[in-house]
This record gives C-alpha cells, sequence and structure tokens, in this order.
C-alpha cells in the first residue's frame, strides 16, 4: 500500500507492505531521521516523541497506517519562524542535558508547550514533560532552559 | 623518583596520548564518555597545559588501534587517574616542545611563551607552532615537566559547555545511530532467569510472527533472530520470549532482595576491626537494621552494539565502559586473537553501572562471526534491559553501638550483608559475558566470586566505615557468593546502603541523645572538610526548619565522604508527607577539591541527586514465579518531571586540593537526607528503601 503524508513539512509518500509497521521505525529506516529515539517501544518513555498536527506524540508503537494524511515534524525538523527553534540554543546556554538520549523527545513535547504558552510556570513545564523520563536527572535545567527559550520567543528572537 | 599515575605507567609513551593534527591537538584517551562529561574535563586539562584554547582539542576515546588503554571508566576515577596522566604528558609535551623552539632560536625556554599552540618571545610570534614544528612524541613521560600552578588556570576549573552535547540536542549522536548499508539487524533470545536451559523454541511459530522472513541462529541456548528489517526481528524476539520452554537455573522467590532473605543466604564472613578501648558492662546498646532492595541502572536507551568480521579481523562498535578489557574477553569467548580485534567506543544512553553494554558487544560480536562480511546491528528490548541486566545488589545493614555516658557511640559494629557489587568482563577470570554462558562449551562460572577490594573502595564494603570519631570500629562483611541474581556495580555500590544507615542511625542515636543531628554529628566530627560541608549544607537549607514533629513537613540532613577518601558531601532534603513522599527541595555542599569543569561538576551532582532520590522513593526490582517481575517502566516507575525537587548545590572553592571526581558522591547522602528528613516529619522511622507508600502506610499502622 502507499502513505502519503507530510513529514517535516514536505509532503512525502511510502510504499508500504507493512502498515502495522511503527512509524518510529519508518522514520528512522526509511526517511534516515535519526533524532527520534527507540527507548522501550511501549509508548512510557518519549524517547521516540514527534509531532503529528502539533501534537506531541510517541511514535514508537503508531502504526504507520494511521498517519495517512497527517503532518509530522520530528526533531530534525523544528523550527520556529523558519528558523533553529530556540529551544536548541537554550538547552546549549543551560547546558541541560548529560547522556543526552532523552532530549529529542523533551525538545519536542517542550515545542508544543511553548507554541501557545512562552511564559510557563516551572509546574506548567512539568506537566508537559511528565511524559519524557530522564534518567540523569537533568530535570531542573531542562525545566529552566524551556523557560529560557519561551522567553526569548516573546522577546522575538 | 616520581611516582606515574596507573594510566601513565600501562601507557607510557606520550604520542600515545598526544598527536598534532592540521590545527588540531588529538587527545586519545582510553576513558568513554557514559553522559558524565568526562571527555571535555580530560580535553580541558589538556588545554591547559598545552595552552591552548578548548576549541582546539579532538578527543579519540575508547578505540582500541589508537588509544591508551585504561581499565573501565567507572567509579569516579577518571579525573583522579586518568586527569593526571593527561596533565603530566602534556605539561611534558610542552616542555619538550618549548626546548625545541629554544634550540632553534639560541635562546632558553624561560625566554618564551605559547598563546593559541604558537610561540611567542617577548610577546612577538616566532612564527613556530605546535603544527609546523613537529617533536619526537615516540618517548616515554619521565612525569617531571612541572604543569601548570592552579592559581594560573585558564581553562581549568572554568565553567564550560561539554563537547558532546551539541550534536546530541536534535542529532544523531549515538550508537543506536550509526547506519552502515546492509546493515544486517539482529534480536537475541534471553534466558528469563539465570542459569536457564533452553528446552524448546516453535521456530515455525516465530518465523510466522516475524512477517517477513528471517535467519534464526541458534548455538546451544544462545539464539539470534536476523534480518535486513529491524522490525521483523522486533517482532520475532517478542513472539520467541513468549514460545520459548525453559528449565533448570536458580529462580528468585518473590522476597529476594528483602532484609530477612538476604540474612539467611549463605556467606562467607570477614571481620575488620579497628580502635580499642573496653566498653563499662551495663551501657546502653542501641541497634537497628536498614536494608535496599535490588535496582536497575534503567537508561532509558536499550544497550546496542555493532560488529563486522571481515578478512579475519573482529571489529566492534560498543558504549562499554571497558573497551579494551572487553576486547580481551571477546578474543577468549570467541577464540580469536586479541590482534585481530578492534575495539571502538560509541556513545549510548546514561550509563549508570555495569549494564549490558557489554553483553550486546557480545551478541553483536558473536553473530557477525557466523555471517563474516554482514555488518550486524544487535539491540536489546526493554523487557531484556531490566531482566537480564545486571542487577544493583540488594543489602540489608545491620547497626550497633554501645553509648557512652554521654551518649555517644563507644563501641560501634556494622554487619552487611550483599551479594557481589562487581561482576564486570574479566573479574573473578570470568568473562561475564551473558551470550557467552549460553553457547555449548561455556566454562563453568567461577568457583569463588569476589567483591571490590577494600583497597579500590570496596563493593559492599564501600563507605561501610563511619568517618566519625569511634573509638572502637568493627566492620562484619557476610559475602553472599551465590544468590539466583546476577549483580554488579551500579552508582555508588554500597556507598548507597551504607551511608544510608550510618546516617539514619546517627540521627536515630542524635533523638536518643536529645540533641540536634547537626550538633550531635559535629560532636563527632574532627575533619574540618566534613564540618564545613555539613555546617554549609545546613545553613543554606535554613536548618533546622519546622520543628513540630508531625507537621508532615521536615528537613533531613545527610553526609558521607564517598569513599571515605574522596568527595564530602553533605545534602538537607525537605519533604512532606502525608501518605507519600512529596520531596520538595535539596540542598546541598559539596568538597571534591579541584574541580575541572564546575559547571559539569554541578550537573553531576544535581543528577545524582534526583538519581538517588528516585531509588530512594520508588526503585526496587521485584521477584515473581521465579524470574524479575518488571518488564516495562510501569512495573519499575523512577521519579518523573513532576516530581523532582528543586536542587541547589554549593562547591566549596578548593583548587589547591587533589581533584576528587563527583560522579557518585549524590547518593548515600542524598537517600540519608530523604530518609531523615522523612522520619523527623512522621515522627517514625522507616529503615527499608524504597520509602513507598505501601511502607509508611504499614509503618504507621504497626505504629498504632
Amino acid at each position: 500500500m502507499s502513505i502519503e503524508f507530510t513529514l517535516n513539512g514536505q509532503s512525502v509518500r511510502l510504499d508500504e507492505t507493512d502498515p502495522t509497521r511503527p512509524l518510529l521505525s519508518v522514520l528512522r529506516e526509511d526517511f534516515s531521521l535519526h533524532g527520534s529515539r527507540f527507548g522501550c517501544g511501549l509508548e512510557q518513555c518519549g524517547a521516540c516523541m514527534v509531532l503529528i498536527d502539533g501534537v506531541p506524540t510517541q511514535s514508537c508503537a503508531r502504526e504507520i497506517a494511521t498517519i495517512a494524511g497527517h503532518a509530522v515534524t520530528t526533531v530534525e525538523g523544528l523550527l520556529h519562524d523558519g528558523r533553529p527553534h530556540p529551544l536548541q540554543q537554550a538547552f546549549l546556554d543551560e547546558q541541560a542535558g548529560q547522556c543526552g538520549y532523552c532530549l529529542s523527545g523533551i525538545l519536542i513535547s517542550a515545542a508544543a508547550l511553548l507554541a501557545h504558552n512562552t511564559a510557563p510556570s516551572r509546574a506548567e513545564v512539568a506537566a508537559a514533560l511528565d511524559r519524557n523520563l530522564c534518567r540523569c536527572g537533568v530535570h531542573n535545567r531542562i525545566i529552566r532552559a524551556v523557560q529560557r527559550a519561551g522567553a526569548a520567543m516573546a522577546a522575538g528572537a | 623518583m616520581t611516582t606515574l599515575p596507573a594510566s601513565l605507567v600501562d601507557n607510557p609513551r606520550l604520542d600515545q596520548w598526544i598527536a598534532f593534527q592540521h590545527g588540531h591537538v588529538i587527545l586519545k584517551t582510553g576513558k568513554v564518555e557514559i553522559g558524565q562529561g568526562v571527555l571535555t574535563a580530560l580535553a580541558q586539562i589538556a588545554a591547559e597545559e598545552l595552552e591552548v584554547p578548548l576549541a582546539r582539542l579532538l578527543v579519540v576515546s575508547g578505540e582500541t588501534p589508537a588509544c591508551p588503554s585504561e581499565g573501565f571508566t567507572s567509579g569516579s576515577n577518571s579525573i583522579v587517574v586518568s586527569g593526571s596522566a593527561v596533565r603530566l604528558v602534556c605539561a611534558e609535551v610542552r616542555a619538550q616542545f618549548l626546548r625545541r623552539v629554544a634550540g632553534e632560536l639560541g635562546c632558553t625556554p624561560d625566554d618564551l611563551a605559547i598563546e593559541d599552540g604558537r610561540v611567542l618571545r617577548g610577546g612577538r610570534d616566532t612564527g613556530h607552532d605546535y603544527w609546523s614544528l613537529p617533536i619526537d612524541l615516540a618517548r616515554p613521560a619521565t612525569g617531571t615537566a612541572p604543569a601548570r600552578k592552579p592559581t594560573d588556570y585558564r581553562v581549568v576549573a572554568k565553567g564550560v559547555a561539554r563537547i558532546d552535547l551539541p550534536p546530541k540536542i536534535g542529532g544523531a549522536a549515538f550508537i543506536h545511530d550509526l547506519a552502515p548499508e546492509n546493515v544486517l539487524h539482529a534480536r537475541m533470545l534471553r534466558p528469563p532467569w539465570r542459569g536457564a536451559r533452553l528446552v524448546a523454541l516453535d521456530e515455525a511459530a516465530v518465523r510466522r510472527a516475524a512477517g517477513t522472513p528471517i535467519e534464526v541462529l541458534r548455538e546451544g541456548d544462545l539464539v539470534a533472530f536476523t534480518s535486513e528489517h529491524e522490525f521483523a526481528v522486533m517482532r520475532a524476539s517478542a513472539a520467541a520470549r513468549a514460545l520459548a520452554i525453559w528449565e533448570g537455573g536458580a529462580r528468585p522467590s518473590p522476597d529476594a532482595g528483602e532484609t530477612e532473605w538476604l540474612m539467611r543466604q549463605p556467606s562467607r564472613d570477614r571481620v575488620v576491626e579497628t580502635g580499642s578501648g573496653a566498653v563499662a558492662a551495663g551501657n546502653r546498646v542501641v541497634e537497628a537494621t536498614y536494608s535496599r532492595g535490588f535496582l536497575t541502572y534503567g537508561s532509558i536507551g536499550p544497550s546496542c552494539a555493532l560488529a563486522e568480521f571481515r578478512d579475519g579481523t573482529l571489529s566492534v562498535w560498543t558504549h562499554s565502559q571497558g573497551p579494551f578489557v572487553l576486547r580481551t574477553w571477546l578474543a577468549r569467548t570467541l577464540k580469536i586473537s586479541p590482534e585481530r580485534i578492534n575495539v571502538f567506543h560509541r556513545q549510548g544512553a546514561g550509563c549508570y553501572g555495569h549494564n549490558s553494554a557489554d553483553d550486546a558487544a557480545f551478541d553483536a560480536a558473536f553473530v557477525a562471526t557466523r555471517v563474516a562480511g554482514r555488518v550486524v546491528r544487535v539491540q536489546w528490548t526493554r523487557e531484556d534491559e531490566f531482566s537480564a541486566a545486571p542487577l544493583g545488589a540488594a543489602m540489608a545493614v545491620k547497626l550497633r553501638a554501645v553509648l557512652d555516658q554521654n551518649l555517644r557511640p563507644a563501641d560501634w559494629t556494622i554487619e552487611i550483608f550483599s551479594p557481589v557489587h562487581a561482576q564486570r568482563p574479566g573479574m573473578n577470570g570470568s568473562a561475564n559475558l551473558l551470550g557467552a554462558e549460553a553457547l555449548p562449551e561455556a566454562p563453568p562460572p567461577p568457583a569463588e566470586i569476589a567483591d571490590v577490594p577494600d583497597a579500590a573502595g570496596g563493593g559492599a564494603t564501600r563507605n561501610g566505615q563511619a568517618l566519625y570519631d569511634l573509638p572502637r570500629h568493627r566492620l562484619v562483611h557476610h559475602l553472599l557468593a551465590d544468590v539466583p541474581v546476577r549483580t554488579s556495580s551500579l552508582r555508588g555500590l554500597g556507598a548507597y546502603a551504607n551511608v544510608f544507615a550510618i546516617e539514619s542511625f546517627m540521627d536515630e542515636l542524635a533523638e536518643l541523645a536529645g540533641l540536634d543531628p547537626v550538633a550531635y554529628r559535629l560532636s563527632l566530627l574532627s575533619d574540618a572538610r566534613a564540618r564545613h560541608v555539613i555546617e554549609t549544607a545546613a545553613s543554606m537549607a535554613g536548618w533546622p526548619g519546622p520543628s513540630d514533629a508531625a507537621s508532615g513537613r521536615a528537613l533531613g540532613l545527610g553526609f558521607a565522604r564517598y569513599k571515605n577518601r574522596a568527595a564530602y558531601m553533605a545534602a538537607v532534603a525537605e519533604v512532606e508527607v502525608e501518605t507519600e513522599v512529596r520531596l520538595r527541595h535539596v540542598w546541598a555542599c559539596v568538597d571534591a577539591g579541584l574541580v575541572i569543569n564546575p559547571d559539569g561538576a554541578a550537573n553531576q551532582i544535581e543528577g545524582g541527586i534526583i538519581q538517588a532520590a528516585s531509588w530512594a522513593l520508588k526503585e526496587q526490582v521485584r521477584f515473581a514465579d521465579g524470574r524479575v517481575a518488571a518488564a516495562t517502566w510501569d512495573d519499575y516507575p523512577i521519579l518523573r518531571f513532576s516530581e523532582v525537587p528543586e536542587v541547589d548545590i554549593r562547591l566549596v572553592d578548593a583548587p589547591q586540593e587533589p581533584a576528587l571526581g563527583v560522579g557518585e558522591v549524590a547518593i548515600g547522602p542524598t537517600a540519608a537526607a530523604i530518609g531523615n528528613a522523612v522520619a523527623r516529619a512522621l515522627g517514625v522511622r522507616l529503615r527499608d528503601l524504597p520509602l513507598t507508600r505501601e511502607r509508611i502506610m504499614a509503618t504507621l499502622l504497626a505504629e498504632k
């Protein structure tokens, strides 16, 4: 079968024999987009998070057939006003990472939050990231980085 | 005679460490990045001594053909051992280079200075730099060139951005992201408990479940499924997991890891006594027993490895903590000469102890040797990460103090019941590679296994000796050598349970003496650096905080010097407890001597605090049906964003003191601070980790 969807702003078409294959598998193997990560395969850790029509969604168990006609944004396509997302600079500024494996999923969840709220409280950021696990314990730096990015967006950066 | 650091004794030649290429300094290290920022810190040391900006450094790490052999990256030792080697090497390279330039110019090295790798004389560029004037680095280091003085530091002891972070923010920085052409994907079938033998596997059913044709490779009890399509082998392994029938082996009981279980296991015992002094009969005796269950490291990314066997040479890409040791044991288990094996470290998800990285590397190497010419990629499943990877050892710690007239401990005994805390490749003369154990002619397990020696910081006994001024101290180590669980190193090893126990006990003794826990500790502590971190952490937190017990809100303090010879840390935790613990805030003061990258160190300490909080509040590997009862994150919850405390850190500025490493310093003090805060908030003490809702309810009910 043929599946058409929008991937990082481009229309794409996939000839897929297995409609139950997970979106993450398609992103990594067919499109060589390696930013979204396999963590658990069970929609529990958030390392594979992508935006589907702007909504943060786990891609590790999401069947590819259900993506037809939708818009998928991965961390590679995370732009703001056509430029690299302020989150990426803010994470470097705050040194908000240790091993880094969870970060692309967290950037996706955070971007969805900042799209409608550029001045989130600590509790609002935590709530938005609660489906993302981080094992290194970088949570506080990540929360500060999200708030910093929001401030930069509000200031028109 | 200068005593050289072990890394330099093992790898004496300067060119084993440093090369100059195309305007860059290549720093070669046997230590590996496991999320802790070590490559940045080592690069800082090299940049400092060579007087080049950090941006000129390129680090090659953990590649056996290119790098010095430095054992495992573990135990918070990298800065101490490898950092001092890099410092001596780079100081010597700089000195030799200056002598060479001075010879060219007919002056003395003292007339010269270096800036950005260029040599200046009287402030003017001499036209010589590291790249245009090669010097002979193929000679052994003497360790005699003077290193730069801490007061002159320009790169070291400054907070710098981690060099490995940019590609990890949205890029493809991990071993999982290597995508060679025509890669062959593999998944393994793992025994569901230790020593299980595979009785039957319906291969036809597995092939049907895969959907796409796969190959099944089986030797003994080791089974691999391979395909060009990753999802096909993922399906195959999920199906095989349910279909395989196993028997034999050792099956843990549901109470494995609990205090009574630990105390009834057969043990090898030894006693370490220090101090002396008779204690008058009739003095008050206090006893209490504490415990932690089995834990798993719980990396977010499952282990992954790639391997290729081509023209008789095996190449392996791995996130192992010990690439050189791994090479040795791959050679022995796969019967290939070590000279024909190259191991390349590539970064994985965070590593907080001995995880399945080495096992995955063996898996990939094994399959690669059976399909010569193909690049094989193995990835572990989440289920196997929980059930087949090494676990952090459960421990019971029994404390007994005979008090003097002033209710201070005069005679102190700590009894530690624990399986071993280290079974990495090569330890106890064994490969300790899961796949190798399943092969038909696998060597028998070692007759006797040992824990980490006390001289190396100890395993179960790590931080077992309290740092307080105790006239008489007795440590009894009950080594549980025959448990049905594969235990190995998890961040902090025995320090987690020992510090929790000792520091909980100190609070119990303080309460008995009617003294404030901070004041009581200080009355037993003559070490000035220890006193300083305790006083500072208490002051940061506004100690003693709310004083009414049973208000449900309280502060608690915990202290330790990691391994009793590394960094000092005191932590204060603020909790709110009703039926569940809500950890609000943690304040910590750390004295780690010279800190190479203060921001990196703070990041490690903050992370250690949150990980310790997660262990102390939530984590325990449970067992059911003779196997690990965790397959998903639902079965083994960890702290989430909405549950993390705010954290404030203060690092003691002590650049004149030797660097002590910080990776594991936070684990014990944080757990103890939380335990003490919970006891003060509830007015009742919980002595078994984790401090779950079930345990709080049971303790409260027992009090009524």
